[in-house]
């Protein structure tokens, strides 16, 4: 699904971030991703969204080079991968349910076949009854989970999200992890960027961990 | 990529469902993708606004210069005399006839009027009073030349032509007024064009940089329709739909505020004819009229301005759509 090939990031002049990184997010997998905090996770991320190209190496998705992807080509790229955004990016002039459903409001599907499931999606992570509010009102715990069910609404072939439960109790954290679960065995890859140890023993589950730019895996 | 029918949310798995509640209000379909009221958009209405106001002002102004110019310039040259003073030996009804024959003989005269006695006696009415004879007087006597719309004859030649041949005869074409006019109006369309012109670059100018000001506030949105998978021309219609209505909006108010001011400026001045400033008002500016190539000039300026916002504003999300979408810009 997403192969890196001896990856370096740098920014701008600076050290490198990232330093050979080679690695592969098998389809169908579940992995966390894991380090202190400024090892470069959301870095990795980035780089995984191509919304960020290395300096050096070569980042592979869907078994094709990222280079050679051509611009028109993007979108159905970004089709196929949900992101939960540490800083969650919801749009604060539409309601929750409207964010939610955003996906598949730009894949042009009509609003009476998405309805149910955006609504069923919402009461799941238990925003069924803020779904006519705008974020803005919405709690840091609400927004994360509506974060979440806008990534993913339209089911992704990966998920990649960063920090997904840093805002929520644990309780909620256990019940959002079981989100990603489910999300898993329905057929989904799914990298959880945490630095919560917490979380992670609470699924046992492949780690990369990032530890002064290298990558260590732990199958 | 092919998706089946989506309705595989991991509620069906697991979690206990919250009862359904009643939900009174409509779910919105996301429609307006772009925030309607923002401080940006009603800044840059305003902006549109004033700019189209100031460029239809503008343009008002050239036509009417124009329309004036043009009518002091027929109007006088289309008005030409012959004066024959009398001489001992000449006979003066023979001048006439021998001054209309020359006149006449020139392309573009339609017709030659010599004011007969009775009129030329009315003419002098005021100064010698009534009842005098004309034929006893030496009276200088006048010719109109008519001539025809749009001709300009050679009233060089006609000049030396009733010099030479009709003792006593000259001809007043007005020219060094009519040259003096001319190059007035003239330079007054030339300054006014000018005018123009520039506020039209400024109105472009003011227009795109405020349309892009006003993007750039919109740039998360662009960035977030783009990470859920919008591509290009999603995201392009739903702004170009929002920034050709700013656009709209506010070339139709600025327009519609210099059409109001026009048709009131020209009902004051129609009003105020009778009275002397009335008449100069009238005989400086003309009467206010825009006419139908003012008019059109105003709803083509409203046009290009809400164009002019629409293709900006697709022109600065392509742009930034294709810093996003394009790998290889990608920092
Ligand atoms: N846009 C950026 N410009 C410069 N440096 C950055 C940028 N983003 C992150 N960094 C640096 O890269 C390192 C890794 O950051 P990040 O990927 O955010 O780590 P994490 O998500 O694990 O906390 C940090 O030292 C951070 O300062
Ligand atoms: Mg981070």
């Amino acid at each position: 699904m997403i192969k890196f090939e001896n990856v370096g990031l740098r920014y701008g002049l600076g050290t490198e971030v990232l330093s050979d990184l080679t690695f592969q997010i098998a389809p169908n997998s579940f992995q966390f991703l894991t380090g202190p905090s400024g090892a470069g996770k959301t870095s990795l991320l980035r780089l995984m969204l191509l919304s960020l190209r290395p300096t050096r190496g070569i980042v592979r998705v869907f078994n094709r080079e990222a280079s050679s992807i051509l611009p028109r080509q993007m979108p159905l790229v970004r089709r196929k991968i949900g992101v939960v955004f540490q800083d969650f990016r919801l749009l604060d002039h539409l309601t929750t349910y409207e964010n939610v459903a955003l996906p598949l409001i730009v894949r042009g599907r009509a609003e009476s076949n998405f309805r149910k499931d955006v609504t069923d999606l919402l009461d799941w992570v238990g925003l069924g009854d803020r779904m006519h509010v705008l974020p803005p009102v919405l709690s840091g715990g609400e927004k994360q989970r509506a974060a979440i069910a806008r990534a993913l609404i339209d089911k992704p072939d990966v998920l990649l999200a960063d920090e997904p439960t840093g805002n929520v109790d644990p309780p909620l954290a256990r019940r959002l992890l079981r989100l990603f679960i489910e999300l898993h065995r329905s057929g989904t890859s799914v990298v959880i960027a945490t630095h919560d140890l917490g979380l992670m023993d609470q699924f046992n589950a492949r780690r990369l961990v990032l530890n002064q730019g290298r990558l260590q895996i732990y199958d | 990529m092919t998706k089946t029918k989506p309705n595989r949310t991991p509620a069906a798995a697991g979690g206990k469902r919250k009862p359904q509640l009643a939900r009174p209000k409509p779910l919105r379909s996301g429609r307006n993708i772009v925030p309607q009221e923002s401080i940006a958009g009603s800044a840059l209405v305003l902006v549109i606004a004033i700019m189209t106001f100031l460029a239809c002002l503008a343009l008002g102004a050239v036509t009417m210069i124009n329309d004036t110019a043009s009518k002091w310039q027929s109007d006088i040259s289309r008005e030409v005399t012959i004066q024959i003073r009398p001489f001992d030996d000449v006979e003066m009804e023979q001048a006439i006839r021998q001054a209309s024959r020359i006149a006449l003989s020139f392309d573009g005269v339609s017709k030659v009027t010599a004011l007969d006695d009775a009129a030329t006696a009315r003419l002098l009415e005021p100064w010698l009073g009534s009842g005098l004879d004309i034929k006893e007087l030496p009276v200088p006597r006048l010719l109109t030349i008519e001539i025809a719309e749009g001709a300009r004859p050679d009233f060089a030649s006609m000049h030396t032509r009733l010099e030479n041949e009709v003792p006593g005869a000259s001809l007043d074409d007005h020219r060094a007024w009519v040259d003096r006019l001319t190059t007035m109006a003239l330079t007054m369309v030339a300054v006014g064009t000018s005018i123009f012109v520039l506020v039209m670059t400024a109105t472009v100018m003011t227009v795109i940089f405020a349309t892009r000001g006003a993007m750039s506030g919109n740039r998360e949105i662009v960035e977030v329709l783009h990470f859920v998978g919008a591509d290009s021309r999603f995201i392009s219609r739903e702004f170009q739909r929002h920034f050709l209505r700013l656009g709209l909006k506010g070339g139709l108010s600025g327009a519609f505020a210099a059409i109001v001011l026009f048709v009131g400026l020209g009902i004051w001045s129609s009003n105020s004819l009778a009275t002397p400033q009335g008449d100069q008002v009238a005989a400086l500016f003309g009467t206010f009229s825009l006419g139908w190539f003012g008019f059109s000039g105003i709803l083509m300026v409203m046009i290009l301005v809400a164009f002019l916002t629409a293709a900006t504003c697709r022109l600065t999300v392509r742009h930034q759509v294709n810093g996003l979408q394009n790998y290889r810009l990608v920092r």
